[in-house]
């Protein structure tokens, strides 16, 4: 009986330190969630979503005080894999953060531009260069459209310019089939 | 001559009509050049290379117009004489009937070719040569376009046991390989020998199919005359089996030597590369002659009445080309490539590229539309047929579904797009159509990742700096109004010190006699005003000292006054 409990015991000192080991040496740094929210999200920092980046509104998510359906440029898919994620319903994106719209770049009118450098302060990825009085550009691969360069621009020199297709980035379509090719031609 | 080759079969595959005959009978002809040459800039897998012409320039033939971007590129040449036009967006021979940077030359008819130096490969070191070879814009003339230097590398062992020559050419319509092989056989096997060189390879494999007799004729006596000539048998011509898509490069490795490549993996790690002989005979050309890639055989079949082989210049418009065959009033649109794996161009005003094999015309009669597409009756016969062993029907499934990830977990991108699917599917089902759907699919989901992980670094590294400024900004301004706290302590200090160190004395009485000493020099220099006055000057002086006392003493009281 003694040893019985000894053994018992024993066994639960040790088990218990070898967990106790792990806890401590295999320990995840972060939330695990909200990195895989985080990869979910297009990370455009654009901040439509009411939360100043991507990674804070991923935490958002992550403690349940923010919906899944507030970020635009993730558009429709960006939802229904954060409902996959997380097992939460599928919502239509919500009017109110905005609409999704073609992807596209910031171009600086530079025959306008006055060198003010307050793009250069508002852009969350650091893709405009410049200097004050000097004139300024966007370095279009690292632009990810966010838009927040355009309000602090005080010539309204920075428009948006959607990506256009090229023969590299061009997609095959889905395959459809035409009902009636006969009726079409006959006409 | 030598022991008969022992052969494999390779899985799948489908016989399809070849309807070859029609373009070998006439012997290889050149095209005259469009009265506009256009030049696409990007013409191969890789980076997309710099135009270094402008509109304007006069250009000599074989002079390079467009430069690799990196080494993973390949050059770009103008294909005759003439006078640059325009560097501008044209028509792609693609597809998507999208348009890319071209230029457009404007022929002089001279033909002049620029200064040609025969490239010492000898003496020259691998990359030396690999580099030659770029900037001679030397590619795979299969169909696929892979640039040719990156494929001339031993890999790590520095060796290869087989070097393979791919003259199957399986696809029906296409004969550019066969009348190559036929005419210039001699020229083929120059190139095998200086790429075998450059490989370090032990044997030469040239795999034909065996539907055609005279190519495997002639290649036979060429490879004869070049193991004569170096007295070993490492060149060996071999007629593989008739059966699309013998000409795969995986597929032609497993037939003549056994060895299935895996996924992931290359068939250098297995001792084996693969090169079309349109290939083997640039690397001559560019090599011993000195010419870049400026033209290539191209085969115009179909719905035309005299189908033909041409030496074709790139750049010269598909609508010229087909112009000299005759084509059937009926005809309705071009394809780039044979019926199995072709594209559809979206015009037939598109130049001919480094890609274009074959140009075929079509028309309803010859290609009629498919008939409806049928649900999966999941028969098999997809897999049976599938030379890369794969699964088409879960692929296709899964592509329908927009399941991608699964897709590529069934080893999507292995799928060489061959179409024998798609050939025997009883529902008619266009499945390398979802296949290359779901490709593109992934790809550009692959590339907004990456873009999205480059701006989340960016993002963060923003993050960073703009607390680290802070942090500075703080500490700059901590420590200013530390200093100045020290300094009012110090002084502080210095007033209710009780008693001296040794030191300080000593520093104390350095400075005394300091100041005896100016002193005393202070003494010794006297006014030279004062000195030597007359007595009206001394009675002046007295006066006004006089009233300065008696101001002084006036002024007294108010001093305390406002003590």
């Amino acid at each position: 009986m003694f040893e019985a409990i000894l053994v018992m015991a024993f066994g639960a000192v040790v088990l218990g330190a070898a967990l106790g080991y792990a806890a401590v040496r295999f320990r995840v740094e972060g939330d695990p969630l909200v990195e895989k929210i985080d990869a979910i999200l297009p990370q455009t920092q654009c901040g439509q979503c009411g939360f100043p980046g991507c990674k804070p509104y991923a935490q958002a998510i992550a403690k349940g005080e923010a919906e899944i359906n507030q970020c635009p440029p993730g558009g429709e898919e960006g939802i229904h894999k954060l409902a996959d994620l997380l097992g939460r319903e599928f919502k239509p994106l919500s009017a109110e953060h905005g609409v999704e719209k073609p992807k596209s770049v910031a171009l600086i009118d530079e025959q306008v531009c006055i060198g003010c450098t307050l793009c250069i302060q508002a852009c969350p990825v650091d893709a405009i260069v410049g200097a004050a009085k000097q004139m300024h550009t966007v370095v279009a691969p690292l632009c990810t459209g966010c838009e927040l360069c355009l309000p602090p621009c005080p010539v309204n020199c920075i428009t948006m310019e959607p990506i256009g297709e090229s023969v590299e980035t061009w997609k095959w379509k889905y395959p459809v089939f035409k009902i009636n090719p006969a009726q079409r031609e006959a006409k | 001559m030598s022991a008969l080759q022992r052969l494999f079969k390779f899985h799948g595959g489908v016989k399809p009509a070849y309807n070859k005959e029609a373009s070998t009978g006439l012997p290889i002809a050149v095209a005259p050049a469009s009265t506009l040459l256009v030049i696409p800039l990007h013409q191969s897998i890789g980076g997309m290379p710099r135009p270094l012409v402008k509109a304007g320039e006069r250009v000599l033939k074989g002079q390079r117009i467009g430069g690799a971007d990196g080494n993973a590129s390949s050059a770009v040449h103008a294909s005759t004489s003439g006078t640059v036009v325009a560097v501008e967006m044209r028509l792609m021979p693609h597809t998507s009937g999208l348009a890319a940077l071209c230029v457009v030359i404007e022929p002089d008819g001279r033909d002049e070719w620029m200064e040609r130096h025969p490239f010492d490969y000898r003496s020259a070191s691998p990359t030396q040569t690999r580099d030659y070879l770029r900037d001679a814009g030397v590619v795979g003339l299969g169909g696929a376009v892979f640039p040719t230097h990156l494929k001339l590398n031993p890999g790590k062992q520095g060796k290869l046991d087989t070097l393979v020559l791919n003259g199957a050419e399986c696809e029906p319509f296409i004969t550019c390989d066969d009348v190559l092989m036929r005419e210039r056989a001699e020229t083929i096997l120059k190139g095998a020998v200086i790429m075998r060189e450059l490989l370090a390879a032990g044997q030469v494999l040239i795999g034909i199919e065996d539907n055609k007799p005279e190519a495997i004729a002639a290649m036979e006596i060429a490879a004869r005359a070049v193991n004569q000539a170096a007295g070993d048998s490492a060149m060996k011509v071999v007629a593989v089996p008739t059966r699309y898509p013998a000409g795969g490069a995986k597929q032609l490795i497993r037939v003549l030597t056994g060895i299935e490549v895996p996924h992931g993996k290359r068939s250098t790690d297995y001792g084996v590369q693969c090169f079309n002989v349109g290939t083997a005979y640039a690397v001559y050309e560019a090599i011993a002659l000195g010419q870049p890639l400026l033209s290539r055989i191209v085969t115009v079949a179909g719905n035309v009445s005299g189908a033909r082989n041409y030496e074709v210049l790139f750049g010269t418009s598909m609508r010229d080309l087909i112009a000299l065959c005759d084509p059937l009033p009926d005809s309705d649109r071009v394809i780039m490539g044979g019926p199995m794996m072709g594209l559809l161009m979206p015009s037939d005003d598109v130049p001919v590229v480094k890609a274009t094999n074959c140009v075929l015309v079509g028309s309803k009669k010859l290609f009629p539309p498919p008939p409806p597409e049928m649900p999966c009756i999941r028969c098999g016969e997809c897999a049976k047929a599938c030379p890369s062993d794969l699964q088409p029907f879960e692929m296709y499934w899964f592509s329908r579904a927009r399941i991608f990830g699964k897709a590529q977990e069934y080893n999507l991108f292995d799928c060489i797009e061959c179409g024998c699917c798609a050939y025997v599917c009883p529902s008619h089902i266009p499945l390398v159509d979802y296949y290359r759907f779901a490709k593109s699919e992934i790809w550009a989901r692959e590339i907004e990742k990456e873009a999205a992980d480059v701006a989340r670094e960016r993002y963060e590294f923003r993050l960073l700096r703009e607390e680290r400024e802070k942090q500075e900004k703080a500490a700059k301004l901590a420590a200013k109004t530390a200093a100045g706290r020290e300094k009012a302590a110090a002084a502080l200090a210095e007033a209710t010190k009780p008693a001296a160190t040794p030191e300080e004395d000593a520093k104390k009485a350095l400075i005394a006699a300091a100041l005896e000493r100016a002193k005393a020099q202070k003494e010794q220099v006297h006014p030279e005003n004062v000195s030597n006055l007359t007595s009206e000057q001394q009675a002046e002086v007295d006066a006004i000292e006089a009233r300065r006392a008696e101001i002084r003493e006036m002024a007294k009281p108010h001093l305390r006054q406002d003590d």
